[in-house]
Formats: structure tokens, C-alpha cells, sequence
């Protein structure tokens, strides 16, 4: 057996490798399910169920792939331009955090409400900028891999966000739990529906995945960032600014998951915690991949795994079986679409 | 003589194209066969089969009387089949020894036994002329010696059959030469060797036998010394093919003028205090080993890096701005040296690669909004103008061949209308054809008005297409001589460095055309 590559890799193939890929790894986690002894269909139906069946869970599954249209923007944007950003989760929580700091200023909780969203909304888009053109500046400088100080950068954010919500932003209010300071009412943002969580920044990650589309598709940066990612030595025989190029990617790259970090806390939490991302900032990796890197598909693709995660809590609760049940099989898709994203390319000959 | 090869009814097909049709081809004990072809003939798919990459649909191959079961090529090595690939298959961080014994013993066996293989190549190397140090790192090597390892490999695993697919594609000349010298030796000592090649010259001079494919299939088969050049392309590419000649012309206005440029850089990377002038309607060849500052030197003139000394003027105005879009807004177009890496993007489409050196133009994008109509329009009338066969607007670049991806590439400076153009190696790994085609345009836009800087290592190339042609040596331009006075020996010794007649032709030349005022 052997690999051919593809000369023209069809597009109806290229659409249906993210369908396969989720249906071989619903195949894999159902083995799993039947392992721990319950009827994977059963197990599935009940997923479905539980995320799409009520009002409250839809509107929880909405809510849920709100930061995960956005990390996975933030992950899309720049392995286009094969910019290793594995650094979501720490801009998330940079993002995360520059809303509450922001907030703890007198001035933002006397302004007019949409004011203070846009300006805080601004304040984490900018944190996730900078600690990502932190690595990007190394790479640029001295030739450090991203892919090492991204990563390693997740764990200083996080334990950042930990020394500040124990000392100067702790609440006073909080009976001693590790939080922020909540943030000002005005900067809390509207609810989408009426006693459920669902709030304003599902319209603004799907306006974002819209936007970053537009950008990338139909302008000069667009095509100059997709230029510098596949081939940096043609990009720059034909005048692509490869450094400049890189620096805008990673603003819109670091502003998405600053963005998602800074409506996680203006929308649901209210506050800061160290528990605030069950790790978005990892699974925009993901969900990245299997939209194979198209902003658009980013939208859907987040919307599988929060129906999986969503779903598998109300599945476990109702057939004892673990919730993990859903990172699996969102780890799973991740491992068939890379396979899926194979196949696309190449075809296999005996 | 004894038969020690036989391929017999050979048809191999990929989905609905057929890369060979039943090929035959023989080859006797100490004998040199070329395989010639275009690019695309199917030569390399063939050799790929013999070797077992591929398993061929119908026929099959016989060693020495044996038949090779079909798709293993460990069973054509050890029946004696040797092949060195074009791009070379050694591990650069090890060295000359590790890189011939990969592969020769056992995963069993606890220790390497150095030292009998070093016995061993170094008997070889000897043997066959093959000079290289066994300790020496591969990266450390050059292109020719690199070839030399590869060599070293196959006849270290006992090839008595060799195959070489385009061994010439990355020397230089005089290695070129060399490689030959020693084929022809071992041909002597019994081995027998097949080289696959589309270059008429070495195809001529180092074999005993031609065989030619065309789309495919064996359209002749001739003793090379009943042939000649002009029999050959025309067998080759099936119909009589001519390169363009180059018509009189009077030089205008200076275009492009160097004066002192210098940039420093390790080795041959660098320029040093290089003064040329280009002038309207006119070519200037300059014509060097490669790594002799060639490829720097384009760099600089279009646009990609700014010299520490000297001046760059473009039409009497000196450059402040070295950059690309300041190049080409300046009527500056370029040919890049290598099509693949530099010149095109493979996995993006056609109208994307024609227009991204231009997108910042009004032409192409406005407030930074690519206008993808009028790109595509540009794209459509390239393709249809410049003949650019299998290239669709939105089809990915990266299935063109080379000689259609080199007439996207012409089109899309030609289009632009430039007032100098910058050729590197334009024909370099083109077939015949697509040679004519790109001469072709050479002159036409010489015959436009434009300055042509042709950088190339083709002596044939720069002979027939420039007015005047200089050499560069280790980042030193020697004067440039009139292309009437220029012979392939007078050219050698200027490539060498030797540049005393040179010197008294352009004194000469100056003279005269002092003179003549």
C-alpha cells in the first residue's frame, strides 16, 4: 500500500472530511460507551437530547461555544499563516483578566453601558495581543520556536491570573474564595434569553468568524498572510512584508482569544477564577482543525464539540457514565480529521 | 556482449493517464544507454519501475536472464540495480561512510563494522575515480561530490547496473564534464549504465546508444554515432524545433546602470565593486559558475536586498528604496533563478500567484480590498496569451509543469510592461520546447525597448540571446565583451577568472567606438 498525492483534491471531499471524520470518532467513543456498559446509541440519543432537546440546554450549548468560536478563530487565523499559537489558553486568561482589572477603575462603572463593553471588550482583545506578540518578537528577533514559548506561556498566564486574584484584585467580598473583583454592571453584557445564560457575545463571535473570513478571503493582508504561511521565500520574492505580515496575524490571532476570555467573564462569570476556562484556549486547536482552518467552518465546528460536552453531562447523569465520554471523542475527532485532512490529499494505492 | 538488462512491454498508467506504453529497452554488459525525453515523457516513471517504485501494469524487467518480482526495490538492489536520484537521497548530518552503509547490514547485527567498510569504499573510490573523504560530513559537500556519495552507494550495495535520472540537472559544467569522464571509466570496467537526460549535448558525447521517449512510448532507438543533435530533437519532441535567433538591434538610452555595488555576505554570496550599464534594447548575459554572487547580484537589482556600497541607478536615478514593490513600480520585472520556491506559491491558485508581487497596485486591490474580478480577467488573459497549457484561474499553480509554470511566470512580468527585466536561469530544467518559448520572449521584449539582464550558467543560452556578456567571478564582474568576439573558450577563461582578453576586446571595443564618434 501506498500514498499518492492528489492532483486536484475535490471540494465535496474536502467538505466531507470534517462529517467523517466526527462519524468514525462517534464510532471510536462508542466502543468506549459500550465498554462501560450502556447502548451507544442509547448514549448518543440522550447527548443530542440533553444539548438540543430543551430550552435550557440549547441555550447552554450556545453559550458554551461562544469562547470556542473564538479560540478557534484565534488557532484558524494563525496556522494559516503557520504560526504556531498554541497559546490560546493563556490569552484567554490575559484577556480574561484585563476585563476585570479594567473594570476595578472608578471611571468604566459610571460610563454608559456600551461604552464600558466596548472598551473592556477592547481591553481583552489587546492583553491576548500582547502575549502573543511577546513569542512572535522572540521568533522574529532570534529565531525561537513559537510552538515552546506559546505553550510554556499558558502556565505563566494562568498562575498570573492566580497571584492577582489572591492579592490586588482579590474581591474582599468573596468569603475568601480566589476571585477578581466583579466587573461593573455596565459592563455586563445583555442576555440573548430570558432566564437562561446565553448572552450578547454569541452575536459578537459569530460576527468575528464572519469578519476574519472576510478578511482572509478578499483582501491584500489576507492573501499576503495565506502567501507567507505556505511558501515564506516565493511571499517574499513577490514583496510580502513577511515580519509585518506575522504581527498583524498575531493581533488578530491573540485578540480573538483575549476577546474570548474578556466576554467569557462580561458574559457568564461576572468575575475572574482560575476555573474559568475548562481549557478553550486547547480545544480552539481543535476546533480549528476540524473546520480545516476556514473561519466559517470554525462556527460549526464549535458548535460539535459544545453539543458533545454539553450533552454528555446530562448523558452521564441519566446512564452513569462518565461526562469524560465527551473529550474523548472531541480528542478523537481531532485525531480522525488530521487522518481525514490526509486522505484529502492523498490517495491510497495498492 | 552479454544482455544484462531487459525491460519488455512495459505500460504503466496513473488513473487515466499512461506514463508508459509498451516500453522495451535492453542493455548490454559495459554499455552506456541514454534515455532522452522531454519533460513528462515518462523516463523517470520507467526507471521508477525497473527499480521498484513502481509496480508496472503490464511487462516485466529481467536481470541477467532473471526476472525481478515486481515493486520491491530491495530485490532490484540486490539483483545489482544501482540508481542515484536526481534530488539526492543522503542524510545531511552524517557522514560520507554512515550515508553509503545505511541500509547494508543487518538491524540484527550489534556493531557496525566500520572498519571493513571503509576498506571497502575507499577501494572503490579508488577504483572508479570517485575521490571523496569518507569522514567528511554531507552537508559539508558540494553538489558534484554529494552526486559521487551517491554514486558510491550504489556500486558499495555491488550495482552492476546504474541508473542516473538527470545526473547533470545540478552540476556545473566542468562537473558535468567530469561526472561523464568517470561514467565512461566504469563503463570500461564492465559495468553498464542507463542516464536519463533531455540535454541533446551530454546525451551526444557520453553514450553509446540513444533511446527516445515521447509521451510514453520508445520512438526511436539509435547508436549515437549515427546520429546527430538535429536528428534527436526532432525525435524528441516530435516535430523540428528551432530556438530563436537573435536579431540585430541598436542599444538606446543607458536603463540600468551599477556603479561600485557591493554587499557583503559569506563566500560567493557576496558583490564586489560590480559596474555594469544596461542600455535600451539590449541583452547583457552574464554567465558564471553557480555561487559565484549570480544570485545576489538579481537580488539586488530587484528589489530584495540593498546594497552596503555603491549605487544602484535606474534610468539615471539613483535607488534609495530597495524593495519589491518600489522595484517593480520602478519598471523592473523579475524572473526568479528557481520557479518552485521563489516563484510561485503551489498550493494557492493560478490568479493569486499571477497577481501577488502587483496586488498593492490600483490595478489589483483597492483600500486594501483585492478586486478579484480584475485579477482573474488579468489571469484569463495570461493564460490565453502566453499559452500557458493545464493552468486554470483557480486551479492550484502547483500541477503546472515547469516550462507552463515559466510562461505563467513571463506573462505576469511581461504584462506589466516592463522597462528592465531581470532573467535568471529562465531556462534552466526546461525542455526544448519550452527553451524556444522562453527565448522567444526574451527577444521580444529586448526587441520592445526593454534591458535584458540575463543571468544564466548556459553558455549556449547567453551566447544566443546576449549583445554583450560578462562573467562573474567570486562576486567580480569581468568586462563585458561583444557577443561576435565571443567563443565558448574565450568564455571559459573568463568564467575561470582569467580576464586579460577580455580586457583587450573591451579596450578595443572602446576604442572603436570612440572612433566611430
Amino acid at each position: 500500500m501506498r500514498f499518492e498525492r492528489r492532483d486536484h483534491p475535490s471540494r465535496g471531499l474536502t467538505l466531507l472530511a470534517p462529517l467523517g471524520a466526527i462519524l468514525a470518532a462517534l464510532l471510536g467513543a462508542g466502543v468506549l460507551i459500550a465498554i462501560a456498559g450502556a447502548n451507544p446509541l442509547e448514549a448518543y440519543g440522550l447527548i443530542l437530547k440533553g444539548a438540543l432537546g430543551s430550552r435550557l440546554g440549547f441555550s447552554e450549548m450556545l453559550t458554551r461555544a461562544t469562547p470556542l468560536i473564538l479560540t478557534g478563530l484565534a488557532a484558524a487565523v494563525a496556522f494559516r499563516a503557520r504560526l504556531w499559537n498554541i497559546g490560546g489558553e493563556g490569552q484567554f486568561y490575559m484577556g480574561a483578566l484585563a476585563v476585570a482589572a479594567f473594570g476595578m477603575i472608578p471611571a468604566i462603572a459610571g460610563l454608559p453601558a456600551p461604552l464600558a463593553i466596548l472598551l473592556c471588550l477592547i481591553a481583552g482583545a489587546v492583553a491576548g495581543m500582547v502575549l502573543l506578540l511577546l513569542p512572535l518578537g522572540l521568533r522574529l528577533k532570534f529565531g525561537v520556536d513559537e510552538v515552546v514559548t506559546t505553550l510554556l506561556l499558558n502556565f505563566v498566564a494562568v498562575l498570573f491570573v492566580s497571584l492577582m486574584i489572591e492579592g490586588a484584585m482579590k474581591d474582599p467580598l468573596a468569603f475568601g474564595w480566589p476571585q477578581s473583583v466583579p466587573v461593573p454592571d455596565s459592563a455586563v453584557l445583555p442576555k440573548l434569553m430570558e432566564r437562561t445564560r446565553l448572552h450578547a457575545g454569541l452575536v459578537i463571535a459569530v460576527v468575528m468568524a464572519v469578519a476574519v473570513w472576510w478578511i482572509q478571503s478578499r483582501t491584500v493582508f489576507g492573501m499576503r498572510a495565506r502567501a507567507a504561511g505556505l511558501n515564506p521565500r516565493a511571499a517574499s520574492f513577490a514583496g510580502v512584508p513577511l515580519g509585518r505580515t506575522l504581527i498583524v496575524v498575531a493581533c488578530l490571532s491573540g485578540g480573538m482569544a483575549g476577546l474570548a476570555g474578556a466576554i467569557e467573564v462580561m458574559g457568564v462569570k461576572g468575575y475572574v477564577s482560575t476555573d474559568l476556562s475548562p481549557s478553550y484556549g486547547y480545544s480552539g486547536i481543535i476546533i480549528a482543525m476540524l473546520a480545516n482552518l476556514n473561519p466559517l467552518g470554525v462556527i460549526a465546528a464549535a458548535l460539535f464539540s459544545a453539543v458533545m460536552f454539553v450533552g454528555a453531562d446530562s448523558m452521564s447523569r441519566a446512564l452513569g457514565i462518565p461526562s469524560y465520554i465527551a473529550d474523548v471523542t472531541v480528542a478523537l475527532s481531532l485525531l480522525t480529521m488530521l487522518v481525514a485532512i490526509f486522505l484529502t490529499q492523498y490517495r491510497i494505492r495498492k | 556482449m552479454t544482455r544484462v538488462l531487459e525491460l519488455d512491454g512495459i505500460t504503466k498508467r496513473f488513473g487515466a493517464v499512461t506514463a508508459n506504453e509498451d516500453v522495451s529497452l535492453h542493455l548490454d554488459r559495459g554499455e552506456i544507454v541514454a534515455l532522452l525525453g522531454e519533460n513528462g515523457a515518462g523516463k523517470t516513471t520507467l526507471m521508477s519501475i525497473l527499480f521498484g517504485h513502481y509496480t508496472a501494469d503490464e511487462g516485466t524487467v529481467k536481470v541477467e536472464g532473471a526476472e525481478l518480482p515486481p515493486g520491491k526495490s530491495r530485490a532490484a538492489i540486490k539483483a545489482g540495480v544501482g540508481m542515484v536520484h536526481q534530488h539526492f537521497a543522503l542524510a545531511p548530518n552524517l557522514t560520507v561512510l554512515d550515508n553509503v552503509m545505511t541500509g547494508t547490514e543487518s538491524l540484527w547485527k550489534l556493531r557496525s563494522d566500520r572498519r571493513a567498510g571503509r576498506k571497502r569504499l575507499v577501494e572503490l573510490s579508488e577504483r572508479f575515480g570517485l575521490k571523496v573523504d569518507p569522514d567528511a560530513r554531507v552537508s559539508e559537500l558540494s553538489v558534484g561530490e554529494c552526486q559521487r556519495v551517491e554514486i558510491l552507494k550504489a556500486l558499495y550495495n555491488d550495482a552492476r547496473i546504474l541508473i542516473l535520472d538527470e545526473p547533470t540537472a545540478v552540476l556545473t559544467a566542468q562537473e558535468a564534464e567530469g561526472l561523464f569522464a568517470t561514467l565512461k571509466d566504469m563503463a570500461a570496467k564492465g559495468l553498464s549504465l542507463i542516464f536519463i537526460s533531455h540535454k541533446l549535448g551530454e546525451v551526444m558525447s557520453a553514450s553509446d546508444r540513444v533511446v527516445v521517449l515521447r509521451r510514453g512510448k520508445v520512438v526511436a532507438e539509435r547508436r549515437t554515432s549515427e546520429t546527430s543533435k538535429e536528428e534527436l530533437a526532432e525525435l524528441m519532441v516530435g516535430r523540428a524545433v528551432k530556438r530563436p535567433e537573435r536579431p540585430p538591434a541598436t542599444p538606446g538610452a543607458v536603463l540600468l546602470e551599477a556603479v561600485d555595488l557591493s554587499l557583503g555576505g559569506r563566500g560567493g554570496a557576496s558583490l564586489k565593486s560590480v559596474n555594469f550599464r544596461l542600455h535600451a534594447n539590449e541583452t547583457l548575459g552574464v554567465i558564471g559558475v553557480s555561487g559565484n554572487g549570480q544570485t545576489t547580484l538579481a537580488g539586488v537589482v530587484s528589489g530584495l536586498h540593498a546594497p552596503d556600497g555603491g549605487a544602484l541607478l535606474v534610468e539615471g536615478h539613483e535607488v534609495d528604496r530597495f524593495d519589491v514593490p518600489h522595484a517593480i513600480a520602478s519598471g523592473i520585472g523579475r524572473i526568479p533563478e528557481d520557479r518552485n520556491a521563489e516563484g510561485s506559491i503551489g498550493d494557492m491558485a493560478t490568479w493569486e500567484n499571477a497577481v501577488l508581487e502587483r496586488i498593492w497596485a490600483p490595478e489589483f486591490s483597492r483600500g486594501g480590498v483585492v478586486k478579484r474580478a480584475a485579477a482573474r480577467a488579468e489571469t484569463q488573459g495570461i493564460i490565453d496569451t502566453y499559452d500557458v497549457r493545464g493552468a486554470t484561474v483557480d486551479g492550484r499553480i502547483r500541477l503546472l509543469s515547469g516550462g507552463n509554470m515559466q510562461k505563467l511566470i513571463l506573462g505576469r512580468v511581461l504584462n506589466a510592461g516592463p522597462k528592465i527585466l531581470v532573467a535568471a536561469q529562465p531556462s534552466r530544467g526546461l525542455d526544448e520546447g519550452a527553451i524556444a518559448g522562453v527565448h522567444e520572449r526574451l527577444l521580444e521584449a529586448r526587441g520592445r525597448g526593454a534591458g535584458v539582464l540575463l543571468i544564466s550558467e548556459d553558455l549556449d543560452e547567453v551566447m544566443a540571446l546576449s549583445d554583450r556578456i560578462c562573467a562573474i567571478v567570486n562576486g567580480r564582474l569581468s568586462p563585458a565583451i561583444p557577443a561576435e568576439k565571443a567563443n565558448s573558450q574565450l568564455l571559459g577563461l573568463m568564467m575561470a577568472g582569467d580576464w586579460s582578453a577580455a580586457e583587450q576586446i573591451e579596450a578595443g571595443t572602446a576604442r572603436g567606438t570612440a572612433d566611430a564618434l
